[in-house]
């Protein structure tokens, strides 16, 4: 095949057991940047739409929750636009990342709920929050996303969800409400309940 | 509207599961990835600005390190483009570092390597490209360290990689490595990828023009993030 003269992207590398040194180095224990880690705080002032909590864990296919890992999401603010936009929401960054409970591993981001985001031909999808998850172990980071249990209705016309094949795996897609405006969105990299993941 | 991305070749990348890094094999998921075209939801990406960095940020020979005080080892400038599979520079691209100091240590409370720390030298470090795509780093050379895996392997010296472009679908994390390195091809992590031609993509060249005379080398290290489709027939509604 002729050379079209496109490069090849770098290909990929585990983050490894120290990705917190890298990415929150605050959380490592060391006093840099100012004192605050990148991700740390999405809402930034008085913000639009409803606050809410997610957190999770990741879990492996023996069922051993991770403590090294690091999760980042990605999402609209309430109306369903993206920080970036001229109208986007000034007090909500859109990013989160997060290295975990020192002690449980487990992720937690106090963010808003997301506002509905159209689809390339025009569908709306239903509110949902894009997952990023690294660690040591997997050499290419995993993309998945969070929609919301008490969203039946946009859920049931959601672009994606709606074309999942096997539908015994779209509640791994579903964070789960456990309390008032709090959501638990468990990963799971392997075995039973294995978490859709995305090439996108 | 802008098109999407052009989809990644996962046969250039390491697979999830490779048994010679143990750890990929209870943390590799076992089925399919699901593919479907990206939305704005991976199009989009949080963006970045220069004001955030501080003056000694990308400078981990003293971002960590008492005043009057270097960090010991070789003095290294890294140094290269951030682009995409276009060959367009990427401005604007967050990109994270952080490395072992020149033992081989990390400053890490699970780090277990005899090496000694160095109290000058923390490991981090974080530089935004600028309009071209160019980056630049000052650091001390890492060294190589051994690691439990299996009964006597080592890494080879590398600088670990987090890079942001403009969307959320070109988030990458990797590692570089040093140019006439053995421990190179002796290490199951850098086995993950799959072919010789994509481990070169990893390892930087030592660059005599650049550097430094009677201060510190310069190696190259360019960067290649996805690419976004260019043609305008694209299969979506106008605003969409």
């Amino acid at each position: 095949m002729a050379d079209l003269g496109y490069r090849k992207e770098s290909p990929s590398q585990t983050a490894g057991p120290y990705v917190h040194i890298g990415c929150t180095p605050n959380f490592s224990g060391m006093a840099m940047y100012g004192g605050t880690d990148l991700g740390s705080t999405m809402i930034t002032g008085p913000v639009q739409g409803t606050q809410i909590t997610l957190t999770g864990s990741v879990i492996d296919g023996t069922g051993t929750v991770l403590r090294d890992a690091m999760v980042e999401i990605w999402q609209a603010d309430a109306v369903g636009r993206f920080a970036g936009h001229a109208d986007a929401d000034p007090h909500f960054t859109g990013w989160g990342r997060s290295p975990g409970d020192m002690d449980t591993g487990a992720f937690r981001f106090d963010t808003v709920k997301p506002g509905r985001v159209a689809w390339p031909d025009g569908r709306l999808q239903a509110p949902h929050i894009t997952v990023w998850i690294v660690a040591r172990g997997i050499n290419l980071g995993l993309h998945t996303r969070a929609y919301f249990e008490d969203e039946e209705a946009a859920n049931a016309t959601d672009p994606i969800l709606s074309r999942i094949e096997h539908r015994g795996r779209v509640p791994t897609l579903i964070a789960q409400k456990t309390a008032p405006a709090t959501y638990r969105f468990d990963i799971r990299l392997q075995g039973d309940g294995e978490t859709i993941f995305f090439d996108i | 509207m802008t098109p999407g991305f052009i989809a990644r070749d996962r046969d250039w990348h390491p697979p999830a599961l490779h048994t010679p890094y143990k750890t990929s094999v209870p943390r590799s998921p076992r089925l399919a990835p699901l593919s479907f075209g990206t939305s704005r939801s991976e199009e989009t990406g949080p963006v970045f600005g220069h004001d955030m960095l501080g003056p000694l940020d990308n400078d981990m020979i003293l971002n960590f390190a008492a005043p009057g005080e270097m960090a010991i080892g070789p003095r290294i400038v890294v140094q290269g483009r951030v682009m995409d599979e276009t060959g367009r520079g990427v401005a604007g691209a967050l990109v994270e570092v952080w490395q072992a100091n020149a033992g081989g240590r990390y400053r890490h409370k699970k780090e277990g390597y005899l090496a000694p720390l160095d109290p000058n030298f923390g490991g981090c470090g974080r530089v935004i490209s600028g309009p071209d795509g160019h980056y630049e780093f000052r650091t001390v050379q890492p060294g190589p360290y051994p690691w439990p895996n299996g009964p006597n392997d080592w890494r080879p010296a590398h600088i670990h990689f987090s890079v942001f472009g403009h969307s959320f679908a070109q988030r990458l994390i990797t590692q570089m490595y040093f140019e006439g390195d053995p421990m190179i091809w002796n290490c199951p992590i850098v086995g993950s990828i799959p072919s010789r031609d994509a481990v070169e993509r990893l390892i930087a060249t030592l660059d005599m023009a650049q550097t430094i005379p009677m201060d510190a080398r310069a190696y190259r290290f360019d960067i290649v993030l996805r690419g976004r489709r260019q043609t305008h027939f694209e299969n979506r509604k106008e605003g969409g």
